[in-house]
Parts: structure tokens; sequence; C-alpha cells
């Protein structure tokens, strides 16, 4: 028994009120689901864990952070930005991949490791909530990191210049795709990520594994593109997460995103944008329909 | 008041193998031991009561409640602990009970206030703002009983509650099981090999072995008919077995010691009489503990009479 619950109440009567049952409100599924996706999201940036967890993810954004701060800071001297809005994941997509690749074992493989299911499991959590809410939080937590910036270079363009309205309807037209194109990243790249941590307990294999699927993939695509078929050529890019992304962006938001220097870097998709875009939503589809049933399986065990 | 009712459970795997076969009982409220040997079908019949596994056939019911179909429902009102490790290292048990607590429902401040409450009940005082990793197995096993007991369930499944613990942690989490049965009013199943553990807690016992049910019933009424005293004396064992024999305790000799059942209070004292009259120097006199084996021996002999 504690000191404090030893002091007299003001009747001198000493109270141990013992076990006390609960009968207040329980939350439905809902409010389940939002708990575990805002411990999900605070996970991914390390918040409420130890500061051994925060060095990676935090580093990460100051990177990115700074990248924005200097694009905006040439945007100021030579009123043009280093790079766009929709070009930014472009020219972040390594450390997209390292978030990914550090983040996604924190979400998943922890948790297989330590063999923490079966509780969670044995309340009413469905295992698709589970999923679906680390899912959701990583992929808020990879939009964030490439949304945030963009928000900020797009806050520091419009109020530094006179605020004209002209000026802020292009800065929005420029923004707006940016900010979907980064949701197309963050989707499938955390699909794929989450699938492949959750194969392994061991976060150092979790996050190798997550770099080889996204970084031995392009050079195949590299192969591919400098075959003599032209029709190969344009299709090389379904071979790798990244340029599979990049065939999306680009056949969505060709005007946004296919300016300046970065054209150069872009994939080459003739017309088969349509195919793009119906291959990144299979893959995204079938690595949660992979999720869903490894997780049906290890709910049972 | 009924808490575990099946009809007719069985549970085949995959492979043929056959985990509980035509199991059915009646489990009344209080604290019940469900013992069995490792691979008896203990785990898988609490994964069916949780509605985690599809039982093969038969009919199942939780607190009135169907499993297979209201899965949901069931574990709101149920509390499990598993056996084996399932703790985070890197968080403090505060923290980890809490993050449950929000998992089975509870508001934010609630989980947070019943956390440190059901910790404290386990008796965890300052420790709980300490990373689990650095904690004891005595330690480690309490945080696993308190994120059972964090959503304030209306039933308790313990599954080997006592592994890994030495000799006075195992007194410890017995009496709290049985204070969490007696004093907080919850159910409590027991999963344990060990029936010594058992009958000092429950009050009801269910027996399973290979899948079926061996026996259910009553701690008292299964284990008063059964007690036996084991008397070895370093020299003159003929002697002593026949001096009992004649005050007419039926003796049976195993080895070097001799087994005595329990008539009444009375038997200790007739023994340890004859033991001085006949000037022998007493080895060991005490009541044999039970093992799950001595109950399946009974049920093999009752089946062959």
């Amino acid at each position: 028994m504690r000191a404090d619950e030893r002091a007299p109440a003001p009747t001198g009567v000493i109270h141990d009120i013992g076990y006390q049952r609960y009968t207040g409100p329980r939350l439905g599924r809902r409010s389940v689901f939002a708990a575990l996706y805002v411990h999900g999201l605070r996970t991914a940036f390390g918040l409420g864990r130890t500061a051994k967890a925060k060095i990676f993810p935090w580093m990460i954004v100051a990177i990115v952070g700074g990248a924005a701060i200097g694009s905006s800071m040439v945007h100021g001297l030579i009123g043009e930005p280093l790079f766009t809005y929709a070009g930014f994941a472009d020219v972040m997509s390594w450390l997209v991949f390292f978030f990914v690749a550090a983040v996604a074992p924190e979400l998943v493989s922890r948790d297989l490791r330590a063999g923490v299911l079966p509780l969670y499991f044995s309340r009413p959590l469905p295992h698709t909530d589970y999923v679906l809410a680390k899912l959701a939080a990583l992929a808020t937590a990879v939009w964030l990191l490439l949304g945030a910036p963009q928000l900020f270079m797009f806050a520091v363009a419009v109020f530094t210049t006179d605020l004209a309205p002209r000026v802020v309807k292009e800065e929005v037209t420029d923004l707006l795709p940016g900010l979907a194109y980064a949701g197309v990243w963050a989707v499938l790249f955390a699909t794929v990520g989450l699938l492949v941590a959750s194969l392994t307990g061991r976060r150092a294999f979790a996050a190798g594994g997550i770099v080889a699927v996204f970084l031995m993939t392009t050079p195949i695509v590299g192969v591919l593109s400098v075959m003599p078929s032209s029709t190969v050529n344009e299709l090389a890019g379904l071979a790798a997460p990244l340029t599979l992304v990049q065939g999306v962006g680009v056949w969505l938001w060709r005007d946004a995103l296919v300016r300046g220097p970065e054209a150069a870097t872009s994939v080459e998709i003739g017309q088969f944008g349509p195919v793009y875009g119906l291959v990144a939503l299979v893959v995204i589809v079938a690595c949660l329909g992979l999720l869903l049933a490894r997780y049906r399986k290890v709910a049972a065990r | 008041m009924t808490i575990i009712s099946t009809h007719a459970l069985t549970k085949t795997y995959g492979g043929g193998v056959t985990a509980l076969s035509d199991f059915t009982v009646e489990v009344p409220a209080g604290i019940v031991g469900l013992v069995g040997a490792n691979g008896a079908g203990k785990s898988t019949f609490i994964k069916i009561l949780l509605g985690l596994l599809a039982p093969t056939s038969g009919r199942v019911r939780v607190l009135g409640l169907d499993p297979t179909t209201d899965a949901p429902a069931v574990r709101a009102r149920v509390g499990y602990m598993p056996e084996h490790d399932c703790l985070p290292a890197d968080l403090t048990a505060a923290e980890f009970v809490t993050h449950l607590g929000r998992v089975s429902g509870l508001p934010r401040s609630v989980a947070r206030e019943r956390a440190s409450e059901v910790l404290r009940h386990v008796g965890l005082y300052e420790e709980r703002y300490r990373q689990i990793g650095g904690y004891s197995t005595g330690m480690k096993q309490r945080v696993k009983l308190a994120q059972a007991l964090v959503h304030d369930p209306d039933l308790l499944l313990l599954d080997e509650p006592t592994n890994g613990l030495d000799p006075a942690g195992r007194d410890a989490m017995l009496a709290l099981i049985h204070r969490i049965g007696t004093e907080f009013g919850l159910s409590v199943l027991v999963c344990s090999h060990l029936l010594g553990e058992i009958e000092r807690i429950c009050d009801t016992v269910v027996a399973i072995d290979g899948g079926r049910l061996l026996r259910a019933g009553r701690v008292d009424a299964m284990t008063s008919a059964t007690d036996v005293l084991t008397v070895e004396v370093s020299e003159g064992t003929e002697e002593l077995a026949a001096r009992l024999a004649a005050l007419r305790l039926p003796v049976t000799r195993e080895g070097r010691q001799l087994l005595v059942p329990v008539a009444d209070e009375s038997t200790y004292d007739v023994i340890l009489r004859a033991v001085a009259d006949l000037d022998l120097p007493l080895h060991r006199l005490d009541q044999r503990r039970h093992r799950v084996v001595e109950l399946f021996a009974q049920k093999e002999t009752s089946r062959a009479s």
C-alpha cells in the first residue's frame, strides 16, 4: 500500500477501496481504430518512444525540411524554386525508401517479434482493423514527410510575394498535384513496405528486404529501357516501384511534373499511362490482400 | 451460473491432428482449473473460446455468447493472459497497459487510470514507469495479468500463469489469482499442467487428456477420496508395514515408501504413533502431491473395472 492511500480521509477512516468494477462507456470499433492509428503515427516518428527511436526518422525529416528551406531560399533569390511541388517527391525518393525501411518494421515487425499480437487479437479488434490502422499510419507518415515541406514551400512562396491573387492561384494549381502525387507515393510505398516488414520479426531483415525490393528492381528498368523496342522502353517503368509511381505521376499530372530540368529524369511512358495507373492499383490491392491474408493466419496462431 | 458451456466440441487441424474431440463440459462461475499435459488441447480450447479458432463441429458458449459468430462481444468481456512472452521490451508497463486498455475500447483518461490501478493490484508500483525489458520474469507475468484485467472483464483466461516462476513467485501469483476470483468477483479459468497448483486455488477442475474430457467436478469432491500419505523410514519398512496393517490401515508398498490413504485427520497421528512405538528413524511423512498423471491413472483403472 502506498503512502498516499494511507493518508486519513477527512472522517479519519482509512479506506482501501480495493478493486473497482468499470461501468462507464466502452467505445466502439471506430474509436479503437483511431487509437491504434494515432499510436502508429506517433510510433512512426518515435514519439512516446526512446530517444534512440527518434534519431532516424527525425534525421530524415531534417534533411527533407532542409531541402524545402533551401528551395524556398533559391526561389527568393532567383525567382525560380529548386524543385516544383510535384518534383519534390522524385528528388527525395531515396529518403522515402529509407524512411519506409526504418518505420515499417517499427510498426509491424516489433509486434511480431515481441509476440504482442495475441494480446491485440484477443480484444474486440478485427485483424483487418489492425492491418488497416498500421497501413494508414505509415501512409500518413510518408505523406506528411513529402507533403509538409511542400506546404512550407507554398507558404513561403505565397507570403513573400505581395499576395497577388494571380500568384496564389498559380501556386495552388501547382501545389495540389504535388500533394496528390505525394499521396500516390505514400499509399504505394506504405503497402509494399508493410507487406515486406510483416514477413519477419527481425527488424534488420525487414529493413534490408524493403530497401532491396525498392532498389534492386531499378536495374531491371535500366536494362529494359535500353532495349531496341520503344514499346518495351515505355513499359519498362512498370518493373520497379519508383518508376511505376513516376509513370503514374507523368500520366496524371504531366504538366506539373514534366517541367524544367527534371523532365530528363522522368520516365518515358508513351501512350501507356492508363497501364501504369492500372498496374499501380493492382500492386496496391494485391499487397493489401496478401497483408490481410498474412494476418488472418497470424491471428489464429 | 454457467460461464462456459460446450457440446460435442471437436477441432481437427488441417494435418488430421485432432486437438479436441467430442468435448462436452459445463463450467460454473468461480475459479476453474483446466488441467492437462502439454498438448492435451488446453490452448486450442482457449483459442476457440476467444473466437480465434473455429471449431470443426460442436457448440460453444462463453458468458452465454457464441464466439464463432459473436467474437467481438465475447472478447470485450474476456481478458486473456497468454502462456508465452508477449511484452515489448522498450515500453513502460504503464504505457503498454494503457495502450491495450484503449484497444479494448476504454476512453483515453479511463485507460490511463485503470492501467495504474490494475498494475497496483498486481503489485507493481513505481516500477511501472520503467521499461519492461528490465523486468524480472515475475514482474513480466504480473504485467501480463494486468493487461488482461485492464478493461474489467467478467472472465479471465489465464494460460499457464506460473510458467517460469520460482516457488515464491508461484505462491504469490496463485495468491493473486485467488484474490481476483474471490475479492474482485471475476470468474477465472486457469490452465496448468500442475494439479497441485489448481487444487490450491480452484473451486472446480476440468481435466483434459488427448483432447477428451477426463473429469470435471468440484475440487473437494475430486481430491478428498484420493489423498495419500507417503511414509519413508530409514530402516524397518517391513515392520512398520505390518504394524500399520494390524491397525487396519490399507498400506501399499512402493519401493522404499509406504502409501497410506488418508481416512481423516487422525491418520497422521496413528502413523506417527506407530513409528514412535517401533522406535524407527522417520525419514519423511508427507501428503503426496497429485499430478495429472494420477488422475489419468485412476480413470484407466476405473475404466478397466
